[in-house]
């Protein structure tokens, strides 16, 4: 059973969001890393960039597949995980901790409101199975 | 077959098409021949090729090289030859061996980190090299020096046409016969710069000096190599400072054909792999310890990520990089370099001749590998097609094919295959015509 903690904000596309004020971070869920299987690389955007919601932000590739990275929420980027380019595994063991993409300054905090909360998230992957 | 399909006749089948489109007579083919019959046939029509036992200065992108009988007695091997997309590791380790092999020898000759699997040839690479650098700077404007071979140019305009990227353009100096880099022209918007070298002109381009302004703005600097000989005797791209290296490798013991099938080479820095555009064989060790080869980064080919892939070419040109694997390990270090030299000093040679011909000129100052623009006293295409029928020499490329601009330019490259008495005759034919 994947691990969907409380208190996080979920998108159909499988990315977590964490408010703190006015930044918002990033990973994506615990079902999302299981799916892919183990992540070899992440390739993410650099700090300044602005993008709307649902933008493919970077991508994450795995033995099996590249899949599309989108941001839930638009915004503009503070931060990046860093240490993700050397420990992409990370990613699979602990999604929702170390293995964080990046921050987000959010430019409409209103948005977050389309987004699923952690009951309405696992039921949704219950309905995928 | 017809019986398969429920159908009477030939006409049948094809009573869908228009009337109009119909040929409405017997198609008209000669009736069968026994087999030796047809092999007469074949040899008195190949005896009409007069074209192919002339010496000849033809290079601009396709170049006569000795070709060691090793290359086609090994890639004729069944293991070889006849398997189609062999890439599961379970089957094919020597295809993918092999190609491991190509990289590291594509790696070592260009200077780069990382090759792929190769490319279609080296006009593709060359506009794959394009969408890469739009993709690695985000940014979409390219600058192509018009010294670069006229039709990589065109093939690179059809890749860009609906890719949202602008091509532009970078004159040559009339004096230098190099690329003019204008820093003007060197926008923060400039994804990347392309220039060939030795370029469409024979030229040696000062790369180094292209390096420094182009990395300046945080452009890309792609090198193009059509001669890919001249690898043997020039410092190689990735030294003076390029990030991506692409170049047709036909001259690596690959027949010019009527232009194809040849193999593009695409290498870049390390940092780019994930970018590069192809597929790649790599080493990868199995339970027990055990080296293998495998494919690696296909996950990001067209057929995993449809319209996000990293490049147009899902496959590679693996007979032909076989053939240049081949001859540059059959050649090794030291026969690559006496290659090169043997071009390089056979073209001075030449050069200095024809440019001592009364009337004949040589445009361009800037240092040659083994081919050079010569400007004749009178229109070169009349020019080359005497020195032809009377002399028996074919004697270069008329520039006007490219340029109305330039009717006495013609280009002549010299390879090792072209013996002294082959040069002599040229000279003395020019002399003539």
């Amino acid at each position: 059973m994947a691990n969907v903690p409380e208190g996080l904000f979920y998108s159909k596309d499988h990315e977590w969001l964490r408010v703190e004020g006015e930044t918002g971070t990033v990973g994506i869920t615990d079902h999302a890393q299981n799916s892919l299987g183990d992540v070899v690389y992440v390739e993410l955007p650099k700090t300044g960039e602005t993008f709307a919601a649902h933008d493919t932000f970077g991508s994450v590739e795995s033995v099996k597949a590249v899949s599309e990275l989108f941001l839930p929420v638009a915004g503009e980027i503070t931060e990046v995980n860093e240490s993700l380019s050397d420990e992409p595994e990370k990613v699979n063991t602990d999604p929702y901790g170390d293995g964080w993409m990046l921050r987000v300054k959010l430019s409409n905090r209103g948005e977050v409101d389309s987004l699923l909360s952690a009951a309405e998230y696992e039921d949704y992957i219950g309905s995928l199975e | 077959m017809l019986h398969g399909l429920g159908l009477g006749s030939a006409e049948e089948l094809f009573d869908s098409l228009p009337a109009d489109v119909l040929l409405k007579r017997p198609l008209d083919t000669p009736a069968a021949l026994a087999e030796s019959e047809l092999l007469e046939l074949f040899e008195a029509m190949a005896a009409k090729n007069a074209a192919a036992r002339r010496p000849s200065f033809l290079g601009a992108g396709a170049y006569s090289h000795y070709a060691p009988t090793i290359i086609d007695s090994l890639i004729q091997r069944s293991e070889f030859f006849t398997a189609y997309t062999p890439y599961q590791p379970e089957i094919s380790q020597g295809t993918l061996q092999a190609i491991f092999e190509f990289q590291t020898l594509v790696c070592q000759l260009t200077g780069m980190d990382v090759a792929n699997a190769s490319m279609y040839d080296g006009s593709t690479a060359m506009a794959e090299a394009v969408l890469m650098a739009e993709r690695v700077t985000k940014r979409s404007r390219v600058l192509v020096s018009a010294a670069v071979h006229p039709e990589y140019l065109q093939v690179a305009e059809t890749y860009v046409a609906h890719a949202g990227i602008e091509l532009g353009r970078l004159e040559v100096d009339e004096t230098s016969g190099r690329t003019s880099l204008d820093a003007a022209a060197l926008e923060k918007d400039v994804a990347a710069v392309v220039v060939q070298s030795p370029n469409f002109y024979g030229c040696v381009e000062d790369l180094k000096a292209f390096a420094e302004q182009v990395h300046a703005t945080g452009a890309l600097l792609v090198v193009v190599v059509t001669e890919a000989a001249s690898f043997g005797l020039l410092r190689s791209p990735g030294a003076c400072g390029a990030d991506i290296v692409v170049a047709e490798g036909q001259s690596f013991g690959v027949p010019v054909s009527f232009g194809g099938p040849y193999v593009g080479l695409f290498a870049t820095r390390e940092k780019y792999a994930r970018q590069i555009p192809g597929r790649l064989a790599g080493v990868a060790y199995d339970k027990e310890g055990r080296r293998g080869f495998v494919l690696t980064l296909a996950t990001r080919e067209q057929h995993i990520r449809r319209e996000k892939a990293t490049s147009n070419i899902c496959t590679n040109e693996g007979l032909i990089a076989l053939a240049a694997t081949i001859y540059m390990t059959a050649l090794g270090r030291r026969g690559l370099q006496e290659v090169a030299e043997q071009c390089a000093q056979k073209a001075a040679y030449a050069r200095r001749q024809i440019g001592a011909l009364e009337g004949f000129s040589l445009p361009y100052s800037a240092p040659v590998f083994n081919e050079f623009v010569v400007r004749a006293p009178s229109e070169a295409e009349g020019l080359l097609r005497r020195l032809a029928e009377s002399h028996h020499v074919t004697g270069g490329l008329a520039l006007s094919r490219y340029s109305a601009e330039r009717p006495n330019d013609f280009l002549v490259c010299v390879t090792e295959t072209n013996k002294r008495a082959d040069i002599d005759a040229l000279v003395a034919g020019l002399k003539q015509s």
